[in-house]
């Protein structure tokens, strides 16, 4: 009995040492040296591997951000507090902490928008709405109002207002721009928190046919591109904002007759 | 003769992964590209042929001359965790991308019970040196076989218009189902 309990404790221990050695060397020959700022960058992140930077996961972004293809602030659910930290890591200026939001570009909810002849009764959903006739209203680029970046969002950052057209909370927002995937109609755009200004509207109608549809429509009059010195152009009968030569302080909203262009309210 | 007929029934008619059920976890969890599906093949065929040669060894110089065939899973298994921790610190000195891309699942092969199962059956089938070997090696080319083809049928399903609540891993184990079924084609033809 002794001997066999020898015999199993020496040879078990035995193959344990061989292999425990070998390792040990494959160790030492095939050792990878490490950037030891990787893994101090990797626990400061949130690690909920969310993919909402676009990289494979927390590990792959710090990886990114310590050979410097991506930015410190490129975490938007660790925010500014985890873009300070890491920036602080590698000793270099957190540059546009600003925080992104998603905004909504339409403004043509149940009180503004026409609908068609038909009533749509089936189930609340954008997708489903979508396939169905492209939805009840006459604009086919507008909020449907079915509520899937509502569903979308984990944050319970949105919510559908009264006017049934979604709304952000900034304060619960992740920026994670899952809501901006959901939207079936592409309304929903990522933008600095403190970016106020947009054109509410999508629609490429011609000046007629948008306001038959909706009493808020941008109806590509071409009135803000001449008064606004290039910050402004009318592309394919809707404005767009050039942001980065666009000053909203002196820019006469009132001209735009049907407040698209407008500031967030 | 009978090694030839021990590798193809091994890789083909008594497939590891699609007649035995054994290594699924990485047959569902990598087979998503074609290329990391195929190191994962090579990855996990290196570790059976060398847990075959290492395992028999160890069972047969050591084990049964001491009367000590019951030390046998503890034995195996450290045979096996070593190797699997050997090819790991080989892949990610190789090929970092293909370290992450195999992520989890190469550590994972510790506990593939492909390799356990391959080191049992050839206690159980008293198999020779050679014979193990080869079991080793076929196991290994249908596990390669295996996750291959299944990760090209799940390329082609990345196009595919699939009913959204079939997304994912309904249809791959759906997916997994059928290639069983097409696999059981061969059972009978060689019976060992």
């Amino acid at each position: 009995m002794t001997d066999t309990l020898i015999v199993a404790l020496t040879t078990m221990g035995g193959l344990g040492f061989i292999f425990a050695s070998g390792l040990a060397y494959a160790d030492k020959k095939l050792r990878v040296e490490e950037n030891p700022l990787i893994s101090q960058i990797n626990e400061i992140l949130p690690n909920a591997n969310c993919g909402a930077c676009g990289k494979a996961g927390c590990y792959d972004f710090a990886v990114n951000v310590v050979n410097g293809t991506m930015k410190v602030n490129g975490c938007p659910v660790g925010g500014e507090d985890v873009a300070s930290q890491i920036a602080a890591i590698l000793g270099v200026e957190s540059d546009n902490l600003i925080k992104q939001v998603p905004r909504i570009l339409c403004k043509g909810g149940k009180n503004e928008a026409k609908n068609k002849s038909i009533d749509y009764v089936g189930p609340k959903s954008c997708s489903v709405m979508e396939v169905v006739a492209s939805g009840d209203k006459l604009c086919d680029y507008g909020c449907l109002g079915g509520g899937d970046c509502v569903s979308a969002c984990q944050f319970g950052a949105l919510f559908m207002n009264d006017n049934n057209l979604p709304e952000v909370i900034e304060d619960l927002c992740t920026s994670c721009g899952l809501c901006v995937k959901a939207c079936t109609k592409n309304l929903i755009e990522m933008h600095p928190i403190d970016r106020r200004v947009f054109v509410f509207c999508k629609n490429h109608y011609d000046p007629k046919k948008s306001k038959e549809v909706c009493s808020v429509a941008c109806t590509g009059c071409g009135i803000c591109e001449r008064i606004s010195d290039g910050g402004i152009v009318v592309k394919n009968s809707l404005a767009e904002i050039n942001y980065d030569i666009f000053y909203s302080s002196n820019f006469p909203f009132e001209k735009c007759k049907t407040n698209s262009i407008s500031h967030l309210n | 003769m009978e090694l030839l007929l021990i590798f193809f029934s091994a890789a083909i008619v008594n497939n590891f992964v699609l007649s035995y059920f054994l290594g699924i976890c990485p047959f569902i969890g990598v087979s998503n590209k074609i290329s990391s599906a195929f190191s994962m093949g090579l990855a996990t065929t290196f570790v059976l042929v060398l847990t075959a040669i290492v395992t028999w060894l160890i069972y047969h110089i050591i084990l049964l001359p001491y009367h000590l065939d019951f030390l046998q899973y503890v034995a195996f298994i450290l045979v096996i965790a070593s190797l699997v921790q050997f090819v790991e610190m080989f892949i990610k000195k190789v090929s970092q991308p293909l370290y992450s891309a195999l992520g989890i699942f190469l550590p994972l092969i510790t506990t593939n019970c492909a390799i356990l199962g391959l080191a049992l059956f050839i206690v159980l089938r008293d198999y020779t040196f050679a014979e193990g070997i080869f079991f080793g090696l076929g196991a290994g080319v249908g596990f390669t076989l295996a996750i291959t083809i299944m990760a090209g049928i799940r390329e082609e399903l990345e196009l595919a218009d699939i009913p959204e609540s079939f997304r994912g891993v309904p249809i791959t184990l759906i997916v997994a189902g059928i290639l069983a079924m097409a696999f059981m084609g061969f059972s009978g033809l060689i019976t060992l």
